[in-house]
C-alpha cells in the first residue's frame, strides 16, 4: 500500500521489535496559537494493553481524537502496520478496526440501546440480527444490556456498556477507552478490568486514557506519558512506583506549601447535620445523611471518585442546592439550609466551583464583570441597584495583583486566559473577600504546577488567618498535602473525617472504592483536626 | 470542502459594526439587480428608497412614527433574546396592549376627559401586554413548555379576540355596523409635537424606552444579570440570580414595551379601536432587535432604516411603479444577511478542504 | 342521501387539511433533525405563487407543483446555509424566511392576480369514483391529496424504519454525541431542511393550483404557522400529523360554517381552537414528560458548531 499523497511529516522511522499495529509519528496539532500536540510519537502492538498518562489538558484527548478521525493532525503521520493511513473521519478510523469507547458518552438519551448501537453499524445489520449480536456478546463477555430500555433510563455503567459493545460489534483490532473508570463503581471497574484483559488475550490492541496510577500498573505493561503535547517518557507501569509516574506526569518537582504556624482552633463555623438531597437529575447522585463539622483554622478534605456526590455536596453547601430542612446547614451557628447563595455569601461564606469556564466564571464576558459575577453581594460594587463600573474594574486589579493573574490587554474576557490564570482569578476573587468559610470543589484541576502551588499556599494563607475550608478534590496527594483532616464521599454518603497524620493513602483509597469495612477506627466526633503543619 | 467555526473569544469591535454594515450594502446591491430586473433604474430608485423620504417634513415624521413603536418593540425583546430567551409573540402583545388601553378611551368616552385617561390608557396597555406575555412566561418556568411556540400560537389567539370585541362588545353602537369603536375624544389622544403635523408624543416615548435599555442593560445590576443569563446560565445562577425570576421580567418587560406600543399607536395614529391595528410592528421588531445586534442603540438605528425602507417602498410604488412586495423581500433578505454575517464576527470562519482518503484493505 | 353529505363534508375537510399535512410533515422531518424553520408561511406562499406562474407558463400543473416544491427548496436552501453552515439563530433566520418568502411571493405573483386556471384533475375511476358514500373520498382526489397521504407513510416509514432515518432522529436528539460517532450532523440537518421546504412548497403549490386554484396575494393566510403548531401538536408523529390536520381543518370548514349551522360560537373562536389547542397540547405534553424522556427532538432550535 501507498500512501495516498506526499507528507511533509517525517517519515516513521525503524523501530526496534516488530511493525506495531498501529503508529503515530510526529503528531502535532495545533489550535490558533496553542499547540495540543508537539511531536508526539506513539506505538501500539497487538494484544498489548498501552497507557497514555497524563495531567487534565496534556494532550491525551487530542491524540486519541486523532487516531479516531475525529480532528486531523496539522502534521505528523498514522500508520497501520506500517503503512501511512489517512483518517478523515471516524468512520475511516472504523474500517481500520479501530474503536473507541467514550468518556463522556456518546449516546442519545432518548433513543434505545439498540437504536444507538444501530447508529454506527453497517446498514445490513439491524433488527433481529442486531439483537443477536448483542445478546450473544452480552452472555460472551459478560455485558448485559436490555436492547428496548431508553438510554436516560439507564445508570452511567449501564451506559457504558451500550458503548462498549457498541465499539466490541465492529470487532476493532485497536480499542481507545477514555477515562472509562471516572463515572464506574468499584465493582463496574472491576467487571471492565476483566473485560478489558481478555479483549489484550484476543490479540487486541487497547490504548487505555487515564491519570488513575493504580489502574495503569495493575493493566498496563506499557506507558507513553504525555506532559504539555510532548511524550515526556515510556516506561512499563509495572516498575514504576505511583509516585515516579507521578513525577513523570507533573514534570519539575512540585512546590511544597509553606503552612504558617495555625492559630488554635477557632469556633465551629460550618456544619451539616444528617443532610439529604434528592438527586438532582438522571446522572446526578442523592446525598444521604452528610454530616460534617468545620472549625475556624481547619481545612476538611473531602476525597472521592468523581460522580460520587461531589457537585451535589458543593450545591448543598453553596445554597445552588437548597436543603428541606435549614438547620441541615449551619454557619457560624445560623440555619441557612433554606438561603440562596447570596444569603450564604453574606454571611461570611465563599465559593469556588469545580468547572472554571461557565460555572465560575462567564467567558465572554471581562474580569471586572466577572469580579462583579460572585462578589456584587458582599463587595461595594453596586449602589440602588446600579453598578460601579470602577469599583469592579478596581477588585479585579487587586485580584489580578495579589494572584499574579496573566493576561493580555487591561481587561480581558475571562476565556482568554489560560486555565492556571483562570482559576488563579478565581480563587483569588473569593479569597480577597476573606471569607470566614470557604469551600472549594477540585483546587486545581487541570491546572499547571506552579498555579496550582500558588491556589494550595493561598488556602492553606487562609486557613492560618482563621477560615475554615472545606476542600473536595480527587487529588490525594493535594488533600495530604494541605488538609489537616480527610473524609471520603462515596455514593453520596460521607465517611467520618480523619486526621491527616493519622491516616494513609491506601486507607482513604479503600474508603474511595467504598469498601466500609477497611474505614479506621472513628476518630472521635465531631472529628476537629487541626490544619496540618509540615 | 467543509466550513469550519472557530469561536472568537476575543470580539473585534470594529467587525461587530462593520459586519451588519456590509450586509446592508450587499442587500442594496441585491435590490439593485432585483429592481434593474424589473426595468427601472437602480441609482433612480436608491434616491426613491433612501434619499427622497429624508427631504421632506412629512416623510421624516412618517419614519419617525413607523420607527417608533418598532424600537419600543424591539427595546423590551432585547431583555428576552440578551437573556436567551425567545418571546416571538411581541405581535401578540401588541394587540391585547392596544385592545386594553383602548377600551379604556372607549369606556371613558363622553366622560368629560379628565387629564387621567390618557395615562390610564397607556398602563392599561403596558400592563395588559405585560400580562400576556406572562402567559408563556409561567407556562415555560412552571412546566417547562417553550415559550418560542406558546408565545407564538397566543399571537393569532390575541388577533381574534381583537377582532371579536371590535365586531362585538366595543363596536360603535352608531357607527352603522362597521367593525370599529367610537372615536376617541382628545383626551384619550396622545398629543401632537407640532401643531398641523402628524409627529405625536409616542416618538418621545419610544426614545425614552430606548435610553432606558440602554441605561438598564449596561448599568445595572439588573442587566448584568440579564447578559450573564444569556452568556452563561450556570455562572448566572452561581451569581445567585434566578432563572424563574429573570424568565418572568424578561417576558414582563418585553411584554409590557410591546403593550405599551400597541397603545401608542391606538391613541396615537389611529385613534379608534379596529380589527387590525398593526402592520406586523410586532414581527418586524423581531427582525429590528436583530439588525440592532440586540442593544438598544442599535435598534434604534435599525428600526429608522427598517422605517426608511417601508417609506421609501411606499414612495416607489408611487413614483416608479416598484411594488410593495419588493421592500418586504428586501427587508427579509436584509435580516438574513445580517444573520449570516453576524457569524464573521462570533466565529473564525475557514473553508477546509476535505483531504483525500486513503482507501485501506482490511 | 346523508351519507352522501358526510361524504362532502369529508371531502372538504380533506381538501382543507392537505396543505397543512403536506408543510406539516415536511417541517416534521426538519424538526425531527433539531431544526426549527419558523419560515414555512413564506415558504409555503412563495411555492404557491411560484407554482401558479410556472403552470400558467407551461400549462402543466405538473411542472406547476414542481416549480412549487423547487421554489419552497430555494429559500430553504438559504435558510439551511443560515442555520446549518453558519449556524445563525435559527428564530430570528426563520422570521426573515417568511418576509422574504412573502415578499418574493408578490413580485412573482404580481402578473397573474385575478387570473383563474382549471384546478389539478381529480382522480376519476369508473365504478369505484362513483361509489356512493366513500367513492368521491377515496378515489376521486387530485394527486396532491394522494401525495400527502403518501408522504406520510413514507415518512414513518423512513423515520423508524431506516438507518438513515434513525441517524436523522438521533441528530436531533443529540448532535453533539452523533457527531463524535462521525456521522454527519450538518449534512442530514441541512437536507432535512430542504426536504421540509419542498413539502411547504408543494403545500402553496395545491392551494394556488388545486384548492382555490388561482393566485391572490397572502392566500396562505397564515396556514404556515397552523402547520408549525399542528408538528408540535402531533407530538413530531407522522400519523398524528394527519390526523391533526383533519382536526384543524375540520375546525376551518366548521368555522366557515358555524353560522350557516347556527352555532351560538363566536367564529373568532373557532379560528383559535387549533392555536389553543397547541397550547394544550404543549401543556399536556410538558406534565406527561416529566419522568424522563422527551417527546420532542431535544435539540430542536439549538445551534451546532462542530467541535474543533
Amino acid at each position: 500500500m501507498e500512501a495516498a499523497r506526499p507528507v511533509s511529516a517525517p517519515l516513521p522511522r525503524a523501530t526496534a521489535g516488530p511493525t506495531p499495529l498501529f503508529g503515530a509519528y510526529g503528531i502535532v496539532k495545533r489550535f490558533g496559537s496553542f499547540t495540543a500536540n508537539d511531536g508526539v510519537d506513539l506505538e501500539i502492538r497487538a494484544g498489548e494493553i498501552h497507557a497514555l498518562l497524563g495531567e487534565n489538558g496534556a494532550g491525551k484527548s487530542t491524540l486519541m481524537k486523532i487516531l479516531y478521525g475525529l480532528l486531523e493532525p496539522s502534521e505528523g503521520v498514522v500508520t497501520h502496520r506500517g503503512d501511512i493511513v489517512q483518517l478523515p473521519n471516524p468512520e475511516a478510523a472504523r474500517r481500520l478496526g479501530i474503536g473507541m469507547v467514550f468518556q463522556h458518552f456518546s449516546l442519545c438519551e432518548n433513543l434505545t440501546v439498540e437504536e444507538n448501537i444501530a447508529l454506527v453499524m453497517p446498514p445490513e445489520l439491524s433488527g433481529r440480527a442486531l439483537a443477536d449480536r448483542i445478546a450473544k456478546l452480552g452472555i460472551d463477555y459478560g455485558l448485559h444490556l436490555e436492547p428496548d430500555r431508553p438510554v436516560w433510563s439507564l445508570s452511567a455503567g449501564e451506559r457504558q456498556r451500550i458503548e462498549i459493545v457498541r465499539c466490541l460489534l465492529q470487532d476493532p483490532k485497536l480499542v481507545i477507552l477514555d477515562e472509562p473508570t471516572s463515572v464506574l463503581t468499584p465493582g463496574e471497574a472491576e467487571a471492565l478490568f476483566s473485560v478489558l484483559e481478555r479483549l489484550a488475550r484476543e490479540g487486541r490492541a487497547l490504548l487505555y486514557i487515564s491519570h488513575r496510577l493504580d489502574e495503569v500498573r495493575r493493566l498496563c505493561v506499557r506507558a507513553t506519558i504525555l506532559r504539555a503535547g510532548r511524550v515526556v517518557g515510556a516506561c512499563n507501569p509495572r516498575e514504576e512506583t505511583a509516585r515516579s509516574l507521578a513525577a513523570m506526569m507533573v514534570g519539575s518537582a512540585v512546590h511544597e506549601v509553606s503552612a504558617r504556624a495555625v492559630r488554635a482552633i477557632g469556633a465551629e463555623r460550618l456544619r451539616l447535620d444528617h443532610l439529604a438531597l434528592p438527586a438532582p437529575g438522571l446522572h446526578a447522585t442523592a446525598l444521604r445523611d452528610v454530616s460534617l463539622r468545620v472549625s475556624g483554622g481547619e481545612i476538611l478534605g473531602i476525597a472521592g471518585i468523581a460522580g460520587n456526590g461531589q457537585a451535589e455536596l458543593f450545591a448543598a453547601l453553596s445554597g445552588e442546592a437548597l436543603a428541606a430542612d435549614p438547620a441541615c446547614v449551619r454557619l457560624d451557628g445560623k440555619p441557612v439550609g433554606g438561603l440562596g447563595i447570596n444569603a450564604r455569601r453574606r454571611l461570611g461564606a465563599a465559593f469556588v466551583p469545580e468547572e472554571r469556564n461557565g460555572h465560575a466564571a462567564a467567558p465572554l464576558m471581562s474580569l471586572s464583570e466577572n469580579a462583579l459575577l460572585s462578589r456584587h453581594p458582599t463587595a461595594p460594587l453596586t449602589r440602588a441597584g446600579l453598578l460601579r463600573a470602577g469599583a469592579a474594574r478596581d477588585l479585579a486589579q487587586r485580584v489580578i495583583a495579589a494572584f499574579d493573574v496573566r493576561k493580555s490587554g487591561p481587561d480581558p474576557a475571562a476565556g482568554t486566559l489560560s486555565g492556571g490564570n483562570l482559576q488563579k482569578f478565581v480563587v483569588g476573587r473569593e479569597i480577597l473577600a476573606q471569607p470566614g468559610v470557604l469551600v472549594i470543589n477540585q483546587p486545581t484541576w487541570g491546572v499547571d504546577a506552579a498555579a496550582a502551588a500558588h491556589i494550595r499556599q493561598a488556602v492553606v494563607d487562609l486557613a492560618a488567618q482563621g477560615g475554615a475550608i472545606v476542600v473536595i478534590s480527587q487529588d490525594l496527594d493535594e488533600l495530604f498535602e494541605i488538609a489537616g483532616s480527610i473524609a471520603v464521599l462515596h455514593d453520596g454518603t460521607l465517611s467520618a473525617p480523619v486526621p491527616t497524620a493519622e491516616t494513609s493513602r491506601e486507607a482513604i483509597g479503600l474508603l474511595m472504592g467504598g469498601s466500609s469495612d477497611a474505614a479506621p477506627a472513628l476518630a472521635p466526633a465531631p472529628a476537629l483536626a487541626p490544619a496540618r503543619t509540615h | 470542502m467543509r466550513l469550519d467555526l472557530v469561536p472568537r473569544i476575543r470580539r473585534s469591535a470594529v467587525l461587530d459594526i462593520l459586519a451588519p454594515a456590509l450586509a446592508f450594502v450587499a442587500a442594496v446591491m441585491v435590490g439593485g439587480v432585483a429592481v434593474a430586473a424589473l426595468g427601472v433604474s437602480p441609482g433612480a430608485a436608491f434616491v426613491t428608497y433612501f434619499v427622497t423620504p429624508l427631504s421632506d417634513v412629512w416623510s421624516l415624521q412618517e419614519i419617525a412614527l413607523k420607527a417608533a413603536p418598532l424600537a419600543l418593540i424591539a427595546t423590551g425583546l432585547a431583555f428576552c433574546y440578551r437573556a436567551d430567551l425567545w418571546n416571538i409573540g411581541a405581535e401578540g402583545q401588541f394587540v391585547v396592549g392596544g385592545l386594553a388601553g383602548g377600551w379604556v378611551g372607549v369606556a371613558t368616552h363622553g366622560s368629560g376627559g379628565s387629564v387621567w385617561i390618557l395615562p390610564a390608557m397607556l398602563a392599561a396597555g403596558a400592563l395588559a401586554g405585560a400580562a400576556y406575555a406572562l402567559i408563556p412566561a409561567v407556562l415555560k418556568v412552571r412546566l417547562g413548555v417553550s415559550e418560542i411556540l406558546t408565545s407564538l400560537m397566543l399571537v393569532y389567539v390575541a388577533q381574534l379576540l381583537l377582532d371579536y370585541m371590535v365586531r362585538g362588545p366595543l363596536r360603535d353602537p352608531a357607527g352603522y355596523n362597521f367593525p370599529q369603536s367610537v372615536g376617541f375624544e382628545a383626551a384619550a389622544r396622545l398629543p401632537y409635537l407640532m401643531e398641523g403635523e402628524t409627529l405625536h408624543a409616542g416618538v418621545l416615548i419610544a426614545l425614552a424606552a430606548v435610553g432606558l435599555g440602554t441605561f438598564v442593560l449596561a448599568r445595572t445590576l439588573f442587566g448584568f444579570e440579564v447578559r450573564l443569563v444569556g452568556a452563561s446560565p450556570r455562572a448566572a445562577r452561581f451569581a445567585g440570580f434566578s432563572d424563574a425570576r429573570l424568565t418572568l421580567a424578561v417576558f414582563a418587560i418585553s411584554g409590557g414595551a410591546a403593550g405599551l406600543a400597541g397603545i401608542v399607536e391606538v391613541a396615537g395614529r389611529i385613534g379608534q379601536l379596529q380589527p387590525e391595528i398593526s402592520p406586523g410592528y410586532g414581527f418586524t421588531a423581531i427582525i429590528v432587535a436583530f439588525l440592532g445586534r440586540l442593544s438598544p442603540p442599535g435598534i434604534l438605528v435599525a428600526a429608522l432604516v427598517i422605517a426608511l425602507t417601508t417609506i421609501g417602498g411606499e414612495g416607489a410604488q408611487i413614483d416608479l411603479k416598484l411594488p410593495l412586495d419588493l421592500t418586504r423581500a428586501f427587508q427579509g433578505l436584509l435580516l438574513g444577511l445580517v444573520l449570516g454575517a453576524d457569524v464573521f464576527a462570533r466565529y473564525h470562519v475557514r473553508l477546509v478542504p476535505g483531504g483525500p482518503v486513503s482507501r485501506t484493505a482490511p | 342521501m346523508t351519507l352522501d353529505i358526510v361524504q362532502m363534508v369529508l371531502v372538504t375537510v380533506l381538501a382543507a387539511a392537505t396543505p397543512l399535512i403536506l408543510a406539516a410533515i415536511g417541517e416534521l422531518v426538519a424538526e425531527r433533525a433539531g431544526v426549527l424553520n419558523l419560515g414555512v408561511e413564506g415558504m409555503m406562499i412563495f411555492g404557491a405563487a411560484v407554482s401558479f406562474a410556472v403552470a400558467m407558463q407551461t400549462g402543466s400543473t405538473l411542472l406547476g407543483a414542481l416549480g412549487g416544491a423547487g421554489a419552497g427548496l430555494g429559500l430553504a436552501a438559504l435558510f439551511g446555509l443560515l442555520t446549518v453552515g453558519l449556524a445563525a439563530n435559527q428564530v430570528a433566520s426563520g422570521l426573515s424566511l417568511t418576509i422574504l418568502g412573502l415578499g418574493l411571493s408578490g413580485l412573482v405573483g404580481a402578473n397573474y392576480v385575478g387570473i383563474k386556471r382549471d384546478p389539478a384533475p381529480q382522480l376519476a375511476i369508473p365504478g369505484l369514483t362513483d361509489l356512493p358514500g366513500i367513492g368521491r373520498l377515496l378515489f376521486g382526489q387530485d394527486a396532491f391529496v394522494y401525495a400527502a397521504v403518501a408522504l406520510v407513510a413514507a415518512v414513518s416509514w423512513f423515520l423508524w424504519r431506516t438507518r438513515a432515518g434513525l441517524t436523522l432522529r438521533a441528530i436531533g436528539d443529540d448532535p453533539i454525541a452523533t457527531h463524535a460517532l462521525g456521522l454527519k450532523v450538518r449534512r442530514v440537518r441541512f437536507l432535512s431542511v430542504l426536504f421540509g421546504g419542498a413539502c411547504a412548497g408543494l403545500g402553496g403549490a395545491y392551494l394556488a393550483l388545486a384548492y382555490t386554484p388561482f393566485w391572490s396575494p397572502g392566500m396562505t393566510a397564515g396556514r404556515g404557522w397552523i402547520a408549525l403548531a399542528l408538528v408540535v401538536f402531533a407530538t413530531w408523529r407522522p400519523l398524528r400529523v394527519a390526523a391533526g390536520a383533519l382536526l384543524f381543518g375540520g375546525a376551518t370548514v366548521l368555522q366557515l360554517h358555524a353560522q350557516a349551522a347556527g352555532l351560538g360560537l363566536p367564529g373568532q373562536l373557532l379560528s383559535a381552537l387549533p392555536y389553543l389547542a397547541t397550547v394544550l397540547a404543549l401543556v399536556l405534553l410538558s406534565l406527561g414528560g416529566r419522568q424522563g424522556g422527551s417527546p420532542a427532538p431535544a435539540a430542536l432550535g439549538r445551534v451546532f458548531t462542530p467541535s474543533r
